[in-house]
């Protein structure tokens, strides 16, 4: 299998108050190792349901289509599944635990994923130094790790703590939800170059984005367009900028 | 003469002589309940806070045919001089429980018809599970009947009840039932006033049906030699809204409590509440929701304020059963004791039989805030005054709960005619 | 499949396998009939070798049991006990402190050790000598049935003033503290089970700390049922005086048994100026299987008294066990300045019910009150937590702060939340707090997309939910608490 994210003809619903809503009809996207690609669109077009039907969220339902991840049926497998095969979702709205600690959550997760790929688990002293460093890398304040997961967090604090658990957790594939949203330039700049470390011919990145900005640290190689439920425009980076500029009612307009 | 007369005694014997003349099944069946189980005392736990000693001391005889017009004409303009609005709408007033046409002003959107006429019980109250809807069912002789046709805004409904007595203590227990059906909306306000020693017994059954709305304000001023029990079930419909406030003021023992039912999908219910006592008075505000079908939210908000030896009674019971899945509930009652001897004593209470409900309660004892009086008074307020403004703050928040504009005025207009000046207290 | 609904069905597959403590041991027993009436009270009075004013005592409080109805206000149903068809003694046939390990019975020490308590410990158990170096931190009391079986470091205890026996024990080499504190904190006569207990009460432990003392070493007994038909009635005394303090822990198991078995204790604590009692139970009595077949009745009175000014009583307990439970450790706070905290998780699964929460009496001037109780319910339990503030008219400056939570695992459960609330003091501060949840599908999913699996992230969530009350446990006991937690939640996803 050449490509490693492979997804075609998705559709999916969900069961909002009693009525079935259909959010994706029809997305084909496909992204070859090594590239960041990127999701732009108007708010309700399905972007945020694509990263939960990808990650395995279940109050969604797929009802046509298939997803396949490095040749496997994506859409078959557990959460955690995927989370180990090496698909990581940065959540556009962080969850809060309260009660549970950030190391030890970050360290219980490290070590489920690392176990499912055959890798030793690591102790909490090994742990702890790499989680510090990451930590730093990332400008987070130290006391961050000793808190409860995203409790009483800015919404700067809670999107740093995603691309932390991200670094921490290696994945081949992330899907960066409005990871930008809410933070301040300095932010965007920490949390894009958190991105950018990861960045290998075997990582890949599907992000979700409203700004020009971020994708001028991020320097995607595809841009998409998705409205409706589907994608309806793919280009260069170019696509952006453009999009940036005008907006999206001229291409809606030219697909309708 | 019948059977029951030889299984009257304790307070049951001070209506004995009433209840030997009753006629039809249910008034029937309702003292036969009544003398199977006595009223409450204390062991029962929904009476666990609030005894009916006071009733014990004297023998209640009913109301007297004729009534001082004079008397009542004064009530009546007590209640509606508190606001200038009250007086503009239309209103139906019962004087010691029965119907005086005389001083009522008749509403034209709704159907009215009078229990003495033809007796409703309703599905509700149901006398073997409540020994003071018993007592009701047993010796009600009138009350009001209101219904709004489906989709009509019936207005403002006022429901005056004014207790008249003289030397000789009476009671009266009249019955009302009030029906809003689909897509109507009512705003009834339900004021209670006297004079004089009685017993204040009603029963209230309401139907909000599918898609409807019941705002139900109660202001209760009893006179300070009165027992006040009224009970109020509630049944509240598809998408339907039942928001009612209590503010209690009066009566030397006085218990509003309401039962309230969300029946089907998406119903709103709001048991809001204020009492302010002093003196000896005991206040209780209790209320027992149930969550019987999904997607449904209940709020409660119920306000303390309790000065020289007052008791205040909170009670509230919010019930999820199983199939009430994604139910919303919030509960919280606060009280504010301005005296040494004043004491509350509050039991809000959850029961839940489903797993994905957001329910939540909270309670607060208190005195007066230090840090807020000291503030006040360093910005050149005088103490008595920052008390008063502390205290009007407190039970404000409650009121503004009140939807219905009017009668969140009138509220206010009572509480401040009634507490004018008194902030200094303790 | 919804992460709740495999959750829901993995909890009704978790079964009476899962109850580790179920095993029964095979000792010769001595027990006394049937029934219950004066003679068997002389009978087990005799046994204990007892002075004659405990058995008055004993007498005059089964005459008060006898006027006395069981309470039905508590959210719990069962049928009938027939109080005359249980065993009121029961013993392993044996001598009285064994001297060395060969001289306890293999089989109480095949017992222990199944109980997870530490082989070296067994030995100290049975009183064997261990080198400096090897001790435990903690002293041991095993009442085995209706007795006391063994007593650990009673030397070292003693050396530092503290006495630490059996009660039956102390009510003969200790008679004047027996007399002066038994009863003075929960009457005879305050309820129907205590009434019962202080007939029939056959062992428990007795803690003495004199003043100034801090109790050099964790205290802890461990209950164990184990003869069929038998009720367990142990009744623990605990006095620490003038700036003492202590830490005491109890544990308790039973075996699996088709018929229910009535545990009825009573403990009360007495806490003198600036003492300090910590009581933390694990709980974990046996539930019943899937269907709600046997299991223990834990109907249980714990009472503190803060007498003395700024002494200090904390309850922690982990329920898990037990078919029914009814117990509401409480606080009688009448020093001055006295603290009283009550921090509780309880866990019901399959077809347990538990009414439990605590209640604090504020007396005194300035007392302190703080209750944390965790719900946790699954399976077709039904958990409450019931509890009582009182401030009293001289409580000026009294302060409570109240936080209960429940968590449901499954749509067939209940968790229900009943605080009595009452203050007679303007200037008392009263806060309650309580929600009712169940684990949410984000928390969940959030988890399960970071690589944890169901169960671990269940595991996670309800001990991070928890956290409140499990950090209030001493080390070892913690240890053994989040074991449990975890087992209750083993096989409580899919």
């Amino acid at each position: 299998m050449s490509q490693f994210l492979e997804i075609s003809g998705l559709c999916a619903r969900i069961d909002a108050d009693g009525q079935e809503k259909q959010i994706l009809r029809g997305v084909d996207l496909s992204i070859p190792p090594g590239e960041v690609h990127v999701i732009m669109g108007p708010n309700g077009s399905g972007k945020s349901t694509l990263s939960y039907v990808l990650a395995g969220r279940e109050d969604y339902e797929v009802t046509a289509g298939t997803a396949t991840f490095h040749g496997q049926d994506l859409l078959a497998m557990e959460p955690e599944e995927r989370a180990a095969a090496g698909l990581f979702l940065a959540f556009q709205s962080p969850i809060e635990l309260p009660g549970v600690n950030n190391a030890n959550f970050l360290r219980t997760a490290v070590n489920a994923v690392r176990r499912a790929r055959g890798q030793d688990e690591l102790d909490a002293v090994a742990f702890l130094k790499m989680a510090r460093e990451a930590a730093k890398a990332l400008s987070m304040a130290p006391d961050m790790l000793k808190r409860n997961v995203n409790v009483g967090f800015s919404g700067g604090e809670k999107k740093r703590n995603e691309v932390l658990q991200m670094t921490l957790l290696q994945p081949t594939f992330a899907i960066l939800d409005e990871t930008d949203s809410g933070l301040d330039v300095d932010a965007l700049r920490i949390v894009a170059e958190g991105v950018n470390r990861l960045r290998a011919p075997t990582f890949s990145a599907l992000v979700i984005t409203h700004h020009q900005k971020l994708l001028d640290y991020l320097v995607p190689d595809r841009i998409h367009v998705m409205a409706r439920g589907r994608i309806i425009l793919s280009g260069g980076p170019e696509l952006a900028r453009q999009i940036d500029q005008e907006g999206y009612t001229k291409f809606l307009a030219e697909v309708a | 003469m019948n059977a029951l007369s030889k299984d009257m005694s304790g307070p049951l014997a001070l209506f004995a002589n009433r209840l030997n003349t009753l006629a039809g099944p249910e008034r029937q069946a309702a003292a036969g309940a009544l003398a199977r189980t006595g009223l409450p005392d204390r062991k029962s736990e929904a009476w666990h806070y609030t005894a009916l000693r006071a009733l014990g001391k004297q023998d209640y005889a009913a109301p007297p045919a004729q009534v001082d017009d004079g008397a009542v004409r004064t009530l009546l303009d007590g209640v509606l001089c508190a606001h200038p609005a009250m007086a503009g709408l239309p209103r139906v007033v019962f004087v010691n429980g029965r119907h005086a046409p005389a001083f009522s002003a008749l509403p034209d959107d709704v159907d009215l018809a009078f229990f003495a006429q033809a007796p409703r019980f309703g599905l509700q109250a149901a006398p073997d599970r409540d020994p003071l809807v018993a007592l009701n069912t047993a010796l009600a002789e009138d009350g009001l009947y209101v219904r709004v046709p489906a989709g009509v805004d019936g207005g403002h409904v006022m429901l005056v009840s004014l207790g008249v007595a003289g030397a000789e203590p009476v009671s009266f227990h009249p019955r009302h039932t009030v029906v809003v059906e689909k897509e109507a909306h009512l705003r009834l306000i339900c004021v209670q006033a006297g004079q004089g020693a009685y017993f204040h017994n009603p029963v209230t059954d309401i139907v909000v049906e599918d898609g409807a709305t019941l705002e139900h304000v109660t202001v209760q001023t009893e006179a300070a030699q009165a027992i006040s029990l009224g009970t109020l079930y509630a049944h509240v419909g598809h998408q339907s809204v039942y928001d009612s406030f209590v503010l209690g003021l009066g009566g030397q023992l006085a218990r509003h409590e309401v039962h309230a039912r969300l029946g089907a999908t998406r119903g709103v219910v709001h048991v809001n509440g204020a009492q302010r006592l002093a003196g000896q008075q005991v206040g209780d505000i209790t209320s027992v929701i149930t969550h019987v079908a999904s997607d449904c939210t209940s709020r409660q908000t119920v306000r303390n304020v309790l000065d020289g030896h007052a008791r205040g009674v909170f009670q509230g019971k919010v019930l999820v059963e199983r199939i009430a899945q994604k139910t919303d509930g919030y509960q919280m009652n606060q009280a504010l004791l301005l005296s040494p001897d004043a004491e509350i004593d509050a039991k809000p209470e959850l029961e839940i039989y489903a797993d994905d409900v957001r329910c939540s309660h909270g309670a607060t004892v208190g005195a007066l805030d230090d840090d807020q009086l000291f503030y006040l008074r360093s910005r050149g307020i005088p103490e008595h005054e920052a008390r008063q403004i502390l205290i009007d703050a407190f039970l404000d928040e409650a009121i503004a709960l009140v939807t219905d504009a009017t009668a969140q005025t009138f509220c206010r207009a009572v509480l401040a005619a009634r507490f004018a000046g008194k902030g200094d207290v303790a | 499949m919804p992460a709740v609904t495999q959750t829901r069905e993995a909890v009704e597959k978790l079964g009476q396998s899962t109850y580790k403590w179920g095993f029964e041991t095979d000792i010769e027993m001595d027990m006394a009939p049937k029934g219950l009436n004066e003679d068997i009270i002389r009978l087990i009075s005799s046994r204990k070798e007892e002075p004659e004013w405990m058995l008055e005592w004993r007498l005059a409080a089964y005459k008060t049991w006898q006027a006395m109805t069981e309470p039905k206000w508590a959210k719990v149903a069962y049928p009938p006990i027939d109080y005359q068809d249980a065993h009121y003694y029961a013993a392993p046939r044996k001598k009285p402190g064994p001297k060395s390990l060969d001289e306890v019975d293999p089989e109480l020490l095949r017992t222990y050790e199944k109980l997870g308590i530490p082989l070296h410990e067994q030995a100290l158990l049975a009183g064997v000598e261990v080198p400096e170096g090897e001790r435990m931190p903690v002293a041991v009391d095993a009442v085995f049935d209706s007795v006391s079986v063994a007593t650990t470091f009673r030397k070292t205890l003693e050396e530092a003033g503290v006495i630490f026996c059996p009660i039956s024990e102390a009510v003969k080499e200790h008679p004047d503290l027996v007399r002066k504190y038994l009863g003075t904190v929960v009457p005879a006569g305050d309820n129907f089970f205590s009434a019962l207990n202080s007939a029939v009460f056959t062992d428990g432990s007795f803690v003495y700390v004199p003043k100034g003392v801090r109790c050099p070493m964790e205290l802890s007994t461990y209950f164990r049922i184990n003869a069929k038909n038998t009720g367990q009635f142990e009744r623990t005394l605990i006095v620490v005086e003038e700036g003492a303090s202590v830490s005491y822990l109890e544990g308790c198991t039973a075996p699996m048994r088709d018929e229910n078995q009535l545990h009825a204790a009573v403990v009360e604590l007495v806490a003198m100026d600036d003492a300090s009692i910590k009581y933390s139970t694990v709980q974990n009595w046996y539930p019943g299987d899937e269907n709600g077949r046997g299991g223990i009745y834990n109907f249980v009175t714990k009472r503190g008294a803060c007498r003395g000014a700024r002494s200090k009583i904390s309850w922690t307990q982990v329920e898990t066990g037990s078919a029914i439970t009814w117990k509401y450790p409480s606080c009688i706070l009448q020093g001055e300045g006295s603290v009283g905290e009550f921090y509780s998780v309880a866990v019901t699964n399959n077809h347990q019910q538990a009414d439990t929460g605590t209640k604090m009496i504020h007396l005194g001037r300035n007392t302190r009150s703080t209750i944390i109780a965790k719900t946790i319910s699954a399976g077709r339990s039904d958990s409450t937590y019931r509890g009582l503030v009182r401030v009293q008219p001289k409580a000026s400056g009294a302060r409570n702060f109240t936080q209960c939570d429940s968590l449901l695992i499954g749509d067939q459960c209940g968790a229900h939340t009943v605080p009595y609330i009452e203050s007679r003091n303007m200037n008392a501060r009263i806060e309650h707090e309580a929600t009712t949840s169940k684990i949410s599908e984000d928390q969940l999913f959030y988890c399960r997309q970071r690589g944890l699996s169901e169960e671990d992230a269940v595991g996670l969530i309800v001990n991070g939910f928890c956290r409140d009350v499990l950090k209030e446990l001493p080390m070892e006991f913690a240890v053994e608490a989040q074991k449990l937690l975890q087992i209750s939640l083993e096989g409580s996803v899919g």
